[in-house]
């Protein structure tokens, strides 16, 4: 890649980019993030290789491997141009054929196309797929049209043209002052207003100004941020030199999650090549504004996505909060006037400059403008990463976009927010989704993750499990939160063991309060979330825990005995084998039984059982 | 690992105090863990006094500061797999293997851990063996998925 | 000079103090265990919460790290104070139930038999020991190893910290006199770390007064004293 030194420069190679390709050349493009790879993509894409290679192909058909596309289910994911056919779930088996039937037959393979569930009727094209159809991916669409790994790739979909338009003719303080205006709020988790966040910084007294990129993703079925890294890491560092010439930043660092190995990789070879062509360093586009980048890995510590902490990890230190009465734009990273938004947050930056304040705020609602990317998984259909506009109601998600519940339970509650939100009952479906609405419910935006439960959800057992992560993922500095979790996590689980005690509710309320008020950062501060939220809505069935002595979902172990209905089993014995600690008897066509106190309800004889015999009591 | 491949870490890393993490992560890199002689070693080259090593290392999850197994199978309890039966899946996983969560198998092949989520919700339940992602696990794939790696890691 | 009110009654504070020193400074009773003059405040113990307010906002918050500013309102016994103090010490009493400080706020709150199963840990994670041995004394001997639940202060590989000078600074800070020192005419021992040194004895009136290795650290840290110095003891220098 040569040297862009000029804001001519990148025009010009923007033009010859685009000029280099042929609009009739057919190519083929392939999801490969950590979805799809762990779909087994690679496989798929070296066995495309070599089939083009056997027939001659090899230059005359492309190959496009592209981040995540958002139907993860569904990855590996196989589209054809420019006929625009989308297979999905591709084996390397399949890959004969498609290049045999489609690249070269130009024929349709049914057995590949998305297929709607209900009416059998098979979809071709991406946007006409109910999961697409209904998005609006300002965002994350640029995934699919773009290898993450090619510089070049990013410039030809007008990459770096906001940058361009900002040192070109936006003062700093305008680029503040737009954002602002935008409305944009961060995306992750917290719902700060941007534009002011910046404001605070800029006019921080400081040597030395910071900007971070907060990449540790740590909501548990949370996966945006990855999605966005793997799948197009320019788009994130471009909003991060915006944020950083606003703000008076000649340094940036993105702090990736320890578990996000891609992601961590995508974004330091995106740094690379933008150094190497001198997008990064001095005199960024002949003009005087400076910047690097560096990329800094997690360790492994949920509490790493608080700011605070997040900055004592990239000291190298310990990931322990501090207390924000000095708020860390004035004294944040080394003490220094320092500006943290999440990945998505900065995503928003060029398409703001770019298509302008009145456009982005036609989208979404009075208080929360713009989209959000969520993940929707969990007992939904269609699981995956879907980009939506502000205040499209829960339905619309579940239903049109998620295609509803799988199996066969019915919608429970949505979680959102991950340990610091709440469950929404199935109640509230038609709740447009926005910050403000959203934490009236007793919930909140968090990072976005949305995960849907269904009947067979037991919400104690959602109370509990967040309580068990929070009392480990705490930094354990301050009493309330280090004690109060694990008190908390004890009586929930004394609940499920069929030990709760009347009062145990109150209990739980009064600790959610301490531990609420008392704690010194954020996820002790939020901590009682799930628990206030599922005692807000559920609590008749935190009652049948604690009087009946009942988990009316069938999941608490303690509080439930899996047996044989004596109508539906054949005696087929296949529920004997699986079972691994020998509780089921029973002779040959004849009704087998489960000994409860050997049955250890792992589920395996259900899950085996072809007749539908075994039930949860 | 050796002394010098400890120091090269600690070159790559321009002897910063701040970059501790990341050069905990490459020492561990190849061992599964930290031994206490590189720690040591890392407290007097970098220097960075060895409390504050020990401190960092058993902060992070990412940090084992005992062996363990050559593979290391992982669950995933992320709340989409949680709510897809992952607790299932985990207890199944130790009865088999006989160990609980943290411990290693007694031949030295598998530890045991969990995280608490992967990103990748779509295939939930996964549990990791190595490197090989396997998805929608249940109670019942366990055992075929645990002889599946015993072969395939002894090739 | 920095004016503001405690309890409705007008206090001054220099620039850069806290709260709670100024209060404790003014004849207030604010309780507090992770709080120490000569080091940097902490707020971990969260006993020393108060309500303050600054502007229109009115926040229950620790005072031992909180600055002081011009005008602003603090609170110690509103009825809000009052409730987190008691559940604070409930939590602490069910960790620590045999330890004598807590068990006197305790009593002094009217925190009853705590509604939680009973521990029986001596440590309450207050960070003095790690704080002092870190800040003032200088040999960070001990740390905070692991997190969450399984948080607790001690040397790396939990046993005979290496820099350790047993000086006896841990011991002198802690609040709930976890940490003993055992002495006799050849050793010294921090019971808690597991660090045992032999003692030097004065070349003047023959009594052991401080570990060689502690010694020799001194003496590696200063110059200029002659070497001499190191073997009589304070009395008979």
């Amino acid at each position: 890649m040569k040297r862009i030194s000029s804001l001519q420069e990148l025009e010009k190679t923007r033009q010859e980019i685009l000029g280099r390709i042929d609009p009739e050349k057919p190519y083929v493009t392939i999801t490969s993030g950590t979805s799809a790879r762990a779909y087994g993509s690679e496989k798929v894409i070296d066995t495309l290789r070599k089939e083009l290679k056997k027939q001659g192909l090899t230059g005359k058909i492309d190959i496009r491997i592209t981040g995540g596309q958002g139907f993860d289910e569904r990855e590996p994911l196989v589209i054809v141009s420019p006929q625009d056919i989308l297979y999905q779930q591709v084996k390397p088996t399949d890959i004969a054929d498609i290049v045999s039937e489609t690249l070269l037959g130009n024929k349709v393979i049914d057995r590949l196309l998305y297929k709607d569930a209900e009416t059998g009727e098979t979809v071709l094209h991406k946007t006409d797929i109910p999961f697409y159809k209904a998005q609006s991916p300002y965002i994350f669409g640029n995934n699919s049209k773009i290898d993450p790994t090619s510089l070049d790739d990013y410039i030809a979909i007008g990459g770096y043209s906001a940058l361009a338009k900002v040192l070109r003719e936006i003062s700093p303080e305008e680029v503040v002052d737009i954002i602002k205006k935008s409305g944009l709020r961060g995306r992750g988790g917290g719902g700060f207003p941007t534009g002011r966040k910046w404001e605070s910084c800029r006019n921080a007294p400081g040597k030395k100004h910071y900007v971070i990129c907060n990449a540790d993703e740590g909501d548990p079925g949370a996966y945006m941020d990855r999605g966005l890294l793997e799948g197009n890491p320019h788009s994130v560092i471009e909003g991060m030199m915006i944020g950083a010439y606003a703000i008076g930043s000649d340094e940036g660092y993105v702090y990736v999650r320890y578990e996000y190995p891609l992601a961590s990789e995508n974004v330091e070879n995106a740094i690379e090549q933008l150094r190497q062509c001198g997008l990064l360093g001095k005199n960024i586009l002949g003009t005087d504004f400076n910047f690097n980048i560096k990329v800094s890995r997690g360790g492994g510590a949920f509490i790493c996505g608080e700011s605070t902490a997040l900055m004592a990890s990239l000291e190298g230190k310990a990931g322990e909060p501090r207390a924000k009465h000095i708020h860390t734009v004035e004294s944040g990273l080394w003490d220094q006037p320092t500006n943290l938004n999440n990945v998505e947050t900065w995503a928003n930056v060029p398409l703001i400059i770019n298509k302008g304040v009145e456009w982005y705020t036609s989208i979404g609602t009075e208080g929360s403008k713009g989209t959000k990317i969520f993940s929707l998984v969990g007992k939904v259909k269609n699981t995956g990463l879907v980009e939506v506009p502000m205040g499209i109601t829960i339905r619309e998600v579940v239903y049109d976009i998620g295609g509803g519940i799988s199996g066969n339970g019915k919608l429970k509650a949505i979680q959102t927010g991950g340990p610091s939100g709440g469950a929404i009952p199935a109640s509230l479906i038609d709740m447009p989704i926005d910050y403000d609405r959203l934490s009236e419910a007793g919930s909140m935006m968090g990072s976005g993750g949305m995960i849907v439960m269904d009947d067979k959800t037991c919400m104690v057992d959602i109370a509990k499990y967040f309580m068990n992560f929070l009392k480990d993922e705490s930094c354990g500095k301050c009493t309330t939160c280090r004690e109060g979790t694990r008190r908390m996590y004890e009586v929930l689980n004394a609940i499920t063991e069929g030990n709760g005690k009347d009062g145990d509710i109150e209990l739980l309320e009064e600790l959610s309060w301490i531990v609420a008020e008392g704690s010194l950062c954020a996820l002790g501060q939020t901590a009682p979330n799930p628990v206030l939220s599922t005692i807000r809505y559920f609590r008749d069935e935190y009652e049948a825990h604690i009087k009946e002595k009942r988990c009316p979902a069938g999941v608490c172990k303690a509080l439930i005995t899996y047996s044989i209905d004596e109508e539906n089993c054949t005696g087929c014995g296949v529920c004997k084998n699986v079972c691994p600690v020998d509780a089921i008897t029973g002779k040959k066509k004849e009704l087998h039984t489960i000994d409860p106190d050997t049955c250890i309800r792992c589920g395996a004889c259900m899950a085996a059982c072809n007749f539908d015999a075994v039930k949860v009591v | 690992m050796s002394l010098k491949g400890i120091d090269q870490i600690l070159k790559k890393f321009e002897y910063r105090e701040s970059a501790i993490i990341a050069i905990l992560q490459e020492v561990q890199e190849k061992q599964n863990y930290l031994p206490e002689k590189d720690l040591e070693h890392i407290s007097e080259k970098l220097p960075i006094p060895l409390t504050r090593i020990y401190r960092i290392a058993s902060f992070y999850n990412a940090f084992s500061l005992k062996p363990r197994g050559k593979h290391i199978i992982s669950v995933c309890l992320g709340t989409a797999c949680h709510v897809r039966g992952a607790p299932m899946v985990l207890d199944r996983l130790k009865l088999e293997l006989g160990i609980d969560v943290g411990e290693m198998t007694e031949d030295g092949l598998f530890s045991l851990e969990t995280v608490n989520c992967l990103g990748a919700c779509a295939m939930g339940p996964i549990v990791v063996f190595g490197k090989e992602y396997h998805g929608q696990m249940t109670p019942a794939k366990v055992e075929s998925a645990i002889k599946k790696y015993k072969k395939t890691s002894k090739e | 000079m920095i004016k503001f009110t405690i309890d409705g009654v007008e206090v001054e504070a220099e620039e850069g103090q806290n709260v709670l020193q100024v209060a404790l400074d003014n004849g207030f009773d604010i309780p507090h265990l992770c709080y120490h003059e000569a080091l940097e405040p902490y707020g971990a113990c969260r006993l020393c919460q108060v309500e303050i307010t600054r502007g229109n906002r009115t926040r229950l918050t620790t005072s031992c790290n909180y600055p002081v500013f011009e005008g602003i309102k603090v609170q110690t016994r509103t009825d809000k104070v009052i409730r987190a103090r008691k559940m604070v010490i409930e939590l602490l009493l069910a960790r620590s139930p045999n330890v004598p400080v807590i068990k006197e706020l305790a009593e002094e709150y009217s925190v009853g038999t705590p509604r939680f199963s009973l521990d029986n840990d001596d440590c309450i994670l207050c960070g003095l020991c790690e704080r002092v041995c870190r800040e003032v004394v200088g040999v960070e001997a001990i740390t905070f190893l692991g997190r969450g639940s399984s948080r607790k202060v001690g040397p790396p590989l939990e046993i005979n910290p290496q820099t350790c000078i047993a000086c006896g600074a841990c011991a002198y800070v802690c609040p709930t006199n976890c940490i003993k020192v055992e002495e006799n005419e050849n050793e010294r021992t921090i019971v808690r770390w597991g660090r045992t040194l032999p003692m030097k004895k004065c070349k003047v009136c023959g009594r052991s007064f401080a570990p060689w290795f502690q010694l020799d650290y001194f003496g590696k840290i200063t110059e200029g004293i002659p070497k001499d110095f190191w073997d009589k003891c304070p009395d008979c220098r």
